[in-house]
């Protein structure tokens, strides 16, 4: 579980990471995406990978860490994944802005001189 | 908890309370109730910062409270802290609000819309960052300040804003991210996100976790210097504070000091003395990046052909000469190094909102290329929004006015500007330790030539300005918009003048950032005392 969950991370980043530097805007806005995919799997996995396991206490195991996984990454994710969903729309609109503004989706706002 | 103490989190409540009943009442289409609330509000936080500051200083450890919310204690749950530095910050937020909102009125908070909601949630996330003691509520006010920044930064559009706005969208959308890697291995190795907790926990970090932790924290300081704009992390920040309406960009001088105030902070409370082995991780990089920062900023001034740029690059100068100086890591230099923040801040603020005054009479493209100025021909008729009463003497006030920016950038007496540089550099050249550092002769060469070419470039861009533009018409300025700058700068000449007590009141937050116990103490209670208390020569 650990190397599919390490690859899957690993890929996604690597994309994300290459799309943000492509000229494009709609290359940068996916590639921040899929960076963010890659951030929140990296955040749950700093809580420690644990399958099967509820991040609440359940009735009679209270007190035992043994019995759940670590509820704080959770919270920290669901948080993570709404500011960047609110970003990204927000990044959206400035890039149809762009496109309306300077007629090309390039990122500097106008074509490379080739 | 007595009312009083619910003054501690007023500073991030109140701009929230106001910004959302903006938007309730209207929005837009009650602008002058949006405007009334935003001056009301800016001015409300004027009072509270000052009373916090007051009860900050009067502790005697330094800390006013802490706000523990929902009540439960502070490793568990999110507390804000009011202490002597977030207060110093908070109101140095407010006093540049408060000018950056009335000069708007007159014509700026019209070319867009939603500019005083926005502009409220942006000192809501400001004041938020100074006042957390959390890492994740950090990122959650980060956030904030960044979302109501980007819509700050498109006010009143064009596709040269939209352009420099998606840049710096993207640049912080990236570090963001960074932010939140830092954050969750700092988190994985050590368990708490609390700063109070992880500065307990960080000398007893397991020798094979060290490099984790110390990836983090580095992840984590990219963020935040992103933000800071060191270099070579600074080529977004030219070009938007330079695109960005000047108001904004005046209130934006601050932005850049919320990563220098994280990096104060958190490298002071989390490397310090007794981090164990990771004591002053990082220490050599703030140092150099800063001192390279200062080079690339004064070289850019020198390069600069509009005054929007060179405002841009004076506040690199400024944030990479805070940078290296808090990479000193000595407590005399951080006291100094905070007296030049606050007066490097209040200076290019005023400078910002100047230069849209004294550019306004000149033809437009003049200063793309002074050289090309015939080229451009016509005189067009700037889109006069501004129907008021024009001051008298206008050319002289601004003037008067352009010296006294250039001599608080360029640190020139009789201003603060040259009072914070000369306690630096008797501060870096009279170490603790007793022989001066290689460092802190560099640091002395550097924020010498830093502020000739400052004077350089300023002296250039007011004889072009102020003097040799051929067939420029007098600007028309209002009141209520030579007033916000002129307060500024009467800020600067107060800190000269009170050079003493404020001095004092650095040197006492210096000392707690230094030899954090008091705010250890204050946030965990008993817990926070340290094994091995000892009180260290400082």
């Amino acid at each position: 579980m650990e190397i599919v969950l390490a690859l899957g991370i690993g890929v996604l980043a690597g994309s994300g990471v290459w799309l943000i530097l492509r000229p494009r805007t709609f290359q940068v806005i996916i590639g921040l995406s899929l960076l963010s995919y890659a951030v929140n799997l990296f955040i749950i996995a700093m809580g420690r990978l644990r399958a099967g396991a509820a991040p609440v206490l359940a009735a009679r195991t209270a007190g035992d860490p043994a019995h759940f996984v670590d509820p704080l990454p959770q919270a920290l994710v669901l948080t993570a994944i709404v500011i960047s969903f609110a970003t990204t729309a927000l990044f959206l609109v400035v890039l149809l802005a762009s496109r309306g503004l300077t007629g090309t989706d390039h990122v500097d706002g106008r074509e490379p001189e080739s | 908890m007595r009312l009083a103490d619910h003054l501690m989190i007023a500073p991030v409540v109140l701009p929230l309370l106001a910004g959302a009943l903006m938007l309730a009442l209207g929005g837009e289409r009650r602008r002058n109730l949006n405007a009334a609330l935003n001056v009301a509000s800016t001015f409300a936080l004027i009072a509270i910062s000052i009373a916090l500051l007051r009860a900050a200083d009067a502790a005697p450890s330094g800390v006013a409270g802490v706000y523990r919310l929902g009540d439960w204690p502070a490793p568990v749950a999110i507390v804000l802290v009011v202490d002597r530095l977030a207060t110093l910050m908070l109101l140095l937020t407010s006093l540049l609000a408060a000018a950056a909102v009335v000069f708007s009125l007159a014509r700026w908070h019209r070319v867009g819309v939603l500019f005083h909601p926005l502009f409220q949630f942006l000192l809501m996330g400001v004041n938020g960052a100074f006042l957390t003691g959390d890492l994740f509520n950090l990122f959650v006010f980060f956030e904030v300040l960044l979302a109501a920044s980007y819509g700050l930064a498109l006010h009143g559009s064009g596709s040269g804003r939209v352009t420099a706005g998606l840049h710096y969208i993207v640049v912080n959308l990236a570090a963001s991210l960074l932010f939140l890697i830092g954050v969750s291995l700092i988190y994985g190795v050590a368990g708490t996100l609390n700063m109070a907790d992880l500065a307990m926990r960080i000398p007893a970090i397991r020798v094979e976790d060290r490099a984790l932790l110390e990836a983090g924290a580095g992840i984590l300081a990219i963020a935040f210097l992103v933000k800071a704009g060191m270099w070579p992390l600074c080529f977004w920040l030219p070009g938007t504070y330079a695109a960005a309406p000047p108001p904004v960009a005046s209130i934006f001088a601050i932005l850049t000091k919320v990563g220098a105030y994280i990096v104060l902070r958190l490298w002071l409370l989390l490397f310090g003395d007794e981090a164990g082995a990771s004591a002053h991780f990082g220490g050599e990089w703030l140092l150099v990046g800063g001192m390279v920062t200062v080079a690339f900023g004064a070289i850019g001034c020198l390069a600069s052909q509009d005054m929007a740029k060179l405002a841009a690059y004076s506040v690199l100068v400024s944030s990479g000469t805070v940078l290296a100086a808090i990479g000193m890591g000595e407590a005399g230099v951080t006291a100094a190094t905070l007296f030049y923040l606050v007066s490097s801040t209040l200076g290019l603020a005023a400078f910002f909102l100047l230069i849209e005054l004294a550019e306004r009479g000149r033809e437009p493209g003049a200063d793309v290329l002074a050289v090309s100025r015939e080229l451009y021909g016509e005189e067009h008729e700037l889109n006069d929004l501004n129907v008021g009463i024009a001051i008298p003497a206008t050319m002289g006030i601004l003037g008067l006015a352009f010296i006294g920016c250039s001599l608080v950038i360029s640190g020139l007496p009789p201003l603060s500007g040259f009072i914070a540089k000369f306690a630096l550099l008797a501060a870096a050249l009279n170490p603790q330790g007793g022989a001066v550092s290689v460092s802190g002769w560099i640091l002395l060469v550097l924020l010498i030539l830093s502020g000739l070419a400052a004077i350089i470039a300023l002296t250039r861009a007011g004889i072009r300005t102020f003097w040799a533009a051929p067939d420029r018409m007098v600007p028309h300025v209002r009141v209520i918009e030579i007033v916000p700058v002129a307060a500024l700068l009467v800020l600067c000449a107060t800190q000269t003048i009170q050079a003493g007590p404020v001095m004092r009141f650095m040197q006492a937050t210096a000392q707690s950032l230094h030899v954090p116990h008091d705010y250890l103490r204050g946030v965990l209670g008993s817990a926070g005392e340290r094994p091995d208390h000892r009180e260290r020569r400082t």
